[in-house]
């Protein structure tokens, strides 16, 4: 009998990922591993010391593993999946005890500030004569200090702590601005014979009303940009949480993030699978639409590979984990989705710029701005040397400014991602705005790349049945596409194959054998002219009308006289023809390249509407192509599908990898499309340029905003016009420039990403 | 009326060298080094890490601004997300020496990396 023991330690091998902490040098990697071999149960331990990271694999379990480490002299913790949804949950709640605050510290500042101006615009002027007013705006003044103290203190420590780092930022602004404006009343009140009667004005109410007001513009903010990351939450909601795992035999529901690579994983009907795997028993439908955008359910039965937050429709399904927790390719493409959010495209680097330099030059031109007025302007010179100061501070912040392409990039990646166009970064998307030319490889991205058996022609009293069969089992021994291609047309008939013998591949004509006393001969027509056999004109004739249709002929022979015509295929997509109608409609040049001859290259372009292409293209001579086209200026988009394209995707100014099923190549293109249809390449373009116009709108709109708000907000229109801001109006409309920039980005978010 | 002009001008010259001219210390990174991200600052802003070996820094964000949320290395295509309350390890690939700005997304929380010896 075979030990028990020795079966379950066999069965519970494992991998662990480890987290090293400490390891500074090289020679630290051989340590690590060598503690770690040395835990019994360990079969293999390698470290990766650019990532700090330990892959053990073993029957050990993970705290001797963690023991062995910090024996050694390091930290180790095991490295889990992130539980993406729990981290979620837990930003909404700070998120939304953030806005509980802000909005407590609006009101209490409104409940001041409005009291106060209203009462300065319909009541009493705010000026300070009499001994009773000075006491009484003394009091207004207190208020007004507890007010900055309990609503506004964010504020003043952030300005504090920021001047102590030599950096100034939006608090910076605000404190500087309230600030002033509650000193010089307190002055007004406390020493008003500094100052001339006319300016003895108090502005109490300016510095109350701005602090309410930027609160709340930050918490309407706090909720506009919480839609914005919409998509995002609705690919981390594919992610199951538990997993049924087979240990032992038992079945048990576990936390998805303690499923293990090898583990058996079973999945009944309708639940979402957990973790990447491949098929051991069971046969199903699973729903992968999530990820591919392909709304049909795909067959998956022994040896097929299913994805994580994919749905298993009809049968039960027992797999094998083969990639877990971050690694599975859900993980990697919401991780892919942030990365790509937060990456800016270069329109928006201007912007960052002068972000970056923004607030102390607003400390310079409010402090010139005073002194114009303290020089040159009406009496009193003080009050408008403070007002526009401060009016200036107060405007200036440049969050829409820093916003205006951020909020864009994240609404529109997502929005792209849930059309199934993974966008590499911001770059890849503002270029992929600008594409004038777009060149497609034809096998695989315009056609399947399976090519399928079309037709069958039968001669000399065969049956199509006959000469299915017989060039099936003749091709059976083949690993030709073409061969696969009549294989899996005999399968699908349920016509069994017979044995072979003496098979013999002929190089670039054919292939030969015997079938039982039969002997047959499947090839080309130099193959046929060699072995004397004879071709009828009507025979010829068939097989140039299929080559006129893009199909390869292949003439059949059984016992040396012709048995039939095959004619192989690798058929068009289905949306291939109105995809590339969309891409030409929004003026892009479709160029279409292929290493076939002419004639099929002919018939392919022909039947999907291409006037430009290229046939019997070699794949080092794609990149010369991409080349030419951007020699005649244009912006190009190549799309391919396989390692021949990669350098040719490279060359492009934006490279589109397709994407079969789920097996995904992320890693090598700018743009990734997860469905295997040309749409997503429409579908790229538009939602690129519906979010490169959407920056440009919030740019606009925050430059603007800016650009005329600091000059008016410093009194140029007062000469002629006599206008200056109050600083109350520009709280209000830096609160709410902010609020128009989320707002505008969110619109995005209605865009229509398909026009079929 | 001079003398206010005068300590104007004062006060914009101190502004340009407070802000522009003057650098911080430096901070060399080390498996202690927590980098804390409140009100509107990351202290320390100036870190040097060694050059052409990867490293990790360690974010602990208290502020609860949304501002402070994203932590972006723009010229290693690096942007991490900074869980309040909480330590984030950001890992760093090997840099050529040089100095390296690190920022939030407004760019109004800004720090350098200094790749050095
Ligand atoms: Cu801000």
């Amino acid at each position: 009998m075979k030990p028990s023991v020795s079966h379950h330690r066999c069965d519970s091998s494992a991998e662990y990922e480890l987290l090293i902490d400490g390891a500074n040098c090289g020679s630290c990697v051989k340590k690590i591993e060598t503690a770690l071999r040395n835990v019994q149960g360990v079969d293999h331990a390698e470290m990766n010391f650019a990532q700090r990271t330990v892959l053990v694999s073993g029957s050990s379990g993970v705290e001797p593993l963690i023991n062995a480490v910090e024996q050694a002299g390091y930290h180790a913790k095991e490295s889990v999946a992130e539980n993406d949804e729990a981290a979620m949950t837990e930003k909404e709640a700070s998120d939304q005890a953030y806005y509980k605050k802000l909005m407590r510290d609006m009101s209490i500042s409104l409940g001041v500030g409005i009291p106060l101006m209203l009462y300065g615009l319909f009541i009493g002027d705010m000026s300070v004569s009499s001994p009773a007013e000075r006491f009484a705006w003394l009091v207004v003044g207190i208020v007004t200090l507890a007010v900055m103290y309990f609503s506004g203190k964010h504020f003043y420590t952030g300005a504090w702590q920021s001047f102590k780092n030599h950096s100034a930022n939006m608090d910076t602004l605000i404190a500087l601005g309230t600030g002033t404006a509650w000193l010089y009343s307190m002055v007004v009140i406390i020493v008003p014979a500094l100052l001339p009667d006319m300016a003895r004005h108090v502005y109490f109410e300016a510095t109350a009303m701005i602090i309410g007001l930027i609160n709340l513009g930050l918490a309407l903010e706090l909720k506009a940009r919480g839609r914005t990351s919409e998509a995002i939450k609705r690919l981390i909601n594919l992610q199951a949480k538990t997993a049924r795992v087979i240990r032992d035999g038992n079945e048990v529901d576990i936390p998805i993030e303690q499923v293990r690579i090898n583990d058996q994983v079973r999945v009944r009907p309708g639940e979402r699978i957990a973790v990447d795997g491949e098929v051991l028993e069971g046969r199903s439908s699973v729903d992968e639409s999530m990820l591919t955008g392909e709304p049909i359910p795909v067959e998956k039965t022994q040896g097929d590979l299913v994805s994580a937050g994919t749905i298993n429709k009809s049968g039960s399904l027992v797999f094998v984990a083969k990639r877990v927790g971050k690694d599975t390719a859900l993980a990697n493409i919401i991780n892919m989705v942030k990365k790509a959010q937060n990456s800016k495209p270069p329109i928006g680097r201007l912007a960052d710029v002068i972000a970056g330099y923004f607030v102390p030059t607003i400390m310079i031109i409010a402090v010139i701005s005073a002194l114009i007025w303290l020089n040159v302007g009406p009496e009193p010179t003080v009050a408008f040397a403070i007002v526009s100061a401060t009016t200036v501070l107060i405007i200036a912040c440049p969050c829409a400014l820093g916003l205006a392409t951020p909020m864009s990039v994240m609404v529109g990646v997502g929005k792209a991602a849930e059309a199934g166009v993974l966008i590499r970064n911001g770059e890849s998307l503002q270029t992929a705005s600008q594409i004038t030319a777009m060149v497609l490889d034809k096998t695989g991205t315009i056609t399947l790349g399976r090519p399928q058996v079309t037709d069958i022609v039968a001669i000399s009293g065969y049956s199509e049945e006959d000469v299915i069969r017989l060039a099936a089992s003749l091709e059976s021994n083949s690993e030709h596409p073409l061969a696969e291609a009549i294989v899996a047309s005999a399968k699908s008939r349920d016509i069994a194959l017979s044995d072979v013998s003496d098979f013999n591949a002929i190089t670039g004509q054919g292939v030969e054998a015997r079938v039982g006393e039969q002997s047959l001969l499947l090839g080309n027509k130099k193959l046929m002219k060699e072995r004397g056999i004879e071709l009828s004109e009507q025979v010829i004739e068939q097989a140039q009308v299929f080559a006129r249709e893009a199909k390869s002929p292949m003439y059949f022979a059984v016992d040396n006289t012709l048995a039939g015509i095959v004619a192989v295929a690798d058929p068009i997509k289905d949306d291939s023809v109105a995809a590339i109608k969309r891409l030409q409609g929004n003026g892009i040049r479709v160029v279409m390249l292929t290493g076939d001859n002419q004639a099929t290259a002919k018939a392919v372009a022909d039947k999907v509407g291409i006037d430009e292409f290229y046939a019997e293209v070699q794949p080092q001579d794609k990149v010369d192509k991409v080349k030419v086209l951007q020699d005649e200026n244009e912006i190009v988009g190549m799309t391919g599908d396989g390692i021949n394209d990669a350098p040719a995707l490279a060359q492009a100014n934006v490279g589109f990898a397709i994407g079969t099923g789920t097996d995904v190549a992320i890693e090598s293109a700018d743009i990734t499309l997860m469905r295997g249809s040309l749409h997503g390449l429409a579908d790229a373009v538009a939602v690129s340029k519906a979010t490169i116009r959407n920056i440009k709108q919030n740019l606009f709109g925050a430059f603007i905003y800016n650009v005329a708000g600091v000059p008016i907000a410093a009194g140029l229109l007062y000469p002629v016009f006599g206008i200056l801001l109050s600083p109350v109006v520009a709280g209000a409309a830096m609160a709410f420039s902010s609020l128009t920039v989320v707002t505008n980005a969110n619109r995005l978010r209605f865009f229509k990403v398909k026009e079929h | 009326m001079w003398i206010i002009n005068l300590v104007g001008v004062v006060f914009v010259g101190l502004i340009v060298w407070w802000f522009w001219l003057y650098k911080p210390n430096e901070v060399k990174a080390n498996k202690d080094l927590i980098i804390t991200v409140e009100n509107g600052v990351y202290s320390p802003s100036y870190i040097t890490v060694p050059p052409n070996q990867a490293v990790s820094l360690v974010f602990n964000r208290k502020d609860p601004a949304p501002c402070a949320e994203q932590l972006l290395i723009p010229e290693f295509n690096i942007s991490e997300s900074l869980v309040l309350n909480q330590h984030t390890r950001v890992h760093l690939p090997a840099m050529p020496t040089g100095e390296y700005e690190f920022h939030c997304q407004m760019k109004m929380y800004k720090g350098t990396l200094r790749v050095s010896e």
